[in-house]
């Protein structure tokens, strides 16, 4: 594993280098690239040219005819999507997306702008698929696929986490995350994708989930939750498993489920749920909101997103609810529907608390546990001591896809404002749709990348900072799983003294449950405001 | 992937140094990794962790969560990192022969 070096000896150099871009070769140096998929994780799922390599090797082991399969590869999506060809034929290179991207500001690094991470593959089709470029070659800005090229292309391919902000400053509407996309389905055709990628792909193929849980083990887990919350609230929470009839399909990410302080949220749910009375299952075989398909191909996405439906016709539900997950509603918001939907067999998410019908997920018939939370708040359904999160002042990280790919922004909020009494926004230019990556999105949240992950966490970072500063922030909360593990490293490097959790954590510890005996602690065991000098003592 | 020899014994390692299946494990391992984790001698409470790590993996497939490992051993997070500098997942994971937890973690 790569060091990494100090905030304080984190050089940042703006300076390009000597040599053209085109005559710049890629340099995989020690904390900037991710390991190699495992051949294990290949066959896992059938994916071509399973291998041990490394990327640092000089021989990728590619088969002879590699450069015929990417052009072909290529030729074809050319074909299938007409975004990607309008995608290559029309950037005017203004070089309005250059600074907007978190990579490039944490390094400076003039290929991680996304005009020319775009230019890398973009220089490719010219050479080989417009007139201009197979006649005059480099003075039309064409380059040969070259080995070195097909280096560079797996090098900054696995520095973008797909977060679309370029895409939002860019006047033709460029959408960079989609070329990044097809660039690693492209480097995917010859087995060339990173390990923490492909792992988390085998494990959702064969275990239902990306840590590879099995279906003891997961519920062994969420019991441990029941008994932690019962022992900070006095109630017992009673959650099903697989449980056929339920009305609704409860769907959230498995770091959630594993990792800390997702697991805080998780508890949030079980305790939310209990409260209303809601008829929902969990399911052991969808286990998992997350989506790292949609990392790999768009064959793969659609691969893994099938079973959440599968499992939901399976059980009978009526509705399918997601937890605070990133990526899982772009895969649902933007793809579902035309990949495996329309889910017809379901209902259109009607609250059975409320009463509201959520038009809005009229054909993928899922629904976001913030906005359906939001709506029991604005029907007084809830009561909530928003006094237990005085210990808290939090600001709020749109997570990328939930903020730039469906437009979620007024729920998450509404939901910590009636949960919190100390809520700061940081600078406008960082949230909403202009809402800075964590910078380890996409399947980058790998230790071996550490460096390039810190890099690229500083713009997100200095905006915490800032309300750090400004008003005392200590909790930056957020509804991706992928953020919560992250930005606890990012915070940890960058603002320590700020820590990290989900929109349900904060909403479990306002909820007033009904029988529950006087609370000392918050859901991490920390005691209550006022209740700090408490006997009560948790791990 | 690499190969390495301690004690007359033979690991194959992924490139973080963890052993690529736990049906390799020994105790001749743990005393192999012990000193690039910086831990000069193993205690009573160190084998407990590791204990409490392979039995929760034998019965479960993977990793306990931290929560769990802290309750189970009855010790704190920061303890746990004084036994193990690495952590409960790349030091004490790293020596029970546990793979590395993957996704959004």
């Amino acid at each position: 594993m790569a060091n990494v070096p100090k905030p304080n000896e984190l050089v940042i150099d703006h300076r390009p280098p000597a040599t053209g871009w085109m005559d710049t070769p890629v340099e995989f140096r020690p904390g900037t690239w991710c390991y190699a998929a495992k051949p294990k994780n290949l066959e896992a799922v059938g994916l071509p040219n399973p291998r041990e390599w490394s990327p640092i090797d000089d021989d990728w082991k590619l088969p002879d005819n590699w450069k015929q399969i990417v052009l072909e590869g290529l030729r074809e999506r050319l074909e299938k999507y007409r975004s990607l060809r309008i995608f290559m034929d029309i950037c005017v290179r203004c070089g309005a997306c250059s600074d907007k991207c978190h990579f490039f500001i944490g390094s400076g690094d003039p290929k991680n702008m996304p005009v020319l991470r775009a230019e890398l593959l973009r220089s490719v089709y010219r050479r080989n698929f417009t007139t201009a470029g197979k006649i005059l070659g480099k003075i039309a800005g064409g380059r040969e696929l070259t080995m070195s090229v097909f280096k560079e292309w797996f090098y900054y391919f696995f520095q973008c986490t797909e977060c679309r902000r370029c895409s939002l400053f860019c006047p033709y509407g460029i959408d960079t995350a989609e070329i990044t996309i097809i660039g690693r389905e492209l480097l995917n055709l010859l087995g060339c994708n990173i390990d923490w990628i492909a792992g988390p792909v085998a494990n959702c193929y064969h275990n239902g989930n990306h840590l590879g849980i099995q279906p003891h083990a997961f519920k062994d887990m969420i019991e441990f939750f029941v008994d932690e919350i019962e022992a900070v609230t006095g109630v017992r929470v009673e959650p099903t498993f697989n449980r056929k009839g339920a009305e609704i399909l409860f769907i959230t990410p498995s770091g959630d489920v594993f990792a800390d302080p997702g697991t805080y949220t998780l508890m949030g749910y079980l305790m939310l749920f209990h409260e209303i009375g809601l008829d929902y299952t969990w399911s052991t075989y969808a286990s998992e909101g997350g989506n790292f398909g949609l990392f790999t191909s768009h064959e793969m996405m659609k691969r893994l997103n099938a079973k959440m439906y599968a499992e939901a016709r399976r059980l009978g539900v009526k509705w399918i609810l997601g937890g605070e997950c990133g990526h899982m509603w772009r895969v649902i918001n933007q793809y579902m529907d035309t990949m495996n939907g329309p889910a017809d067999f379901l209902e259109v998410p009607k609250s059975p608390i409320t009463g509201t019908v959520f038009d809005n997920a009229k054909s993928t018939k899922m629904t976001h546990i913030v906005e359906f939370t939001a709506d029991l708040i604005k029907h007084g359904k809830l009561k909530l001591d928003p006094s237990r999160n005085d210990n808290h002042v939090v600001t709020y990280h749109d997570s990328c896809n939930p903020a730039r790919g469906m437009g979620f922004f007024e729920e998450p909020r509404y939901v910590l404002k009636n949960v919190c009494n100390h809520f700061y926004e940081m600078p406008p230019n960082t949230i909403r749709e202009q809402t800075f990556c964590c910078g380890s999105g996409s399947g980058l949240n790998t230790d071996e990348f550490m460096e390039m992950r810190m890099r690229g966490g500083l713009p997100r970072a200095n905006a915490v900072r800032h309300v750090h500063e400004q008003h005392g922030v200590n909790m930056l909360s957020c509804i991706c799983a992928i953020d919560r593990a992250v930005l606890t490293a990012s915070m940890n490097y960058w603002v320590p003294g700020v820590e990290v959790s989900g929109v349900h954590e904060l909403v479990g510890n306002a909820l007033v449950m009904e029988g529950e005996m006087e609370r000392t602690t918050d859901l991490r065991g920390e005691p209550l405001p006022g209740m700090e000098d408490s006997d009560d003592e948790d791990l | 992937m690499g190969q390495i020899e301690f004690k007359g014994k033979s690991f194959e390692i992924d490139e973080d140094g963890f052993i690529s299946s736990f049906d390799q494990w020994c105790p001749e391992w743990v005393d192999y990794v012990k000193n690039s984790e910086g831990i000069s001698e193993l205690t009573e409470e160190h084998w407990k962790v590791i204990h409490v790590l392979q039995d929760y993996y034998k019965k479960h497939g993977i990793a306990p969560m931290v929560r769990i490992l802290t309750k189970v051993t009855g010790y704190k997070l920061k303890y746990i990192y004084e036994l193990f500098p690495s952590g409960p997942g790349k030091g004490a994971c790293k020596m029970a022969g546990l793979p590395k937890p993957t996704g959004c973690v």
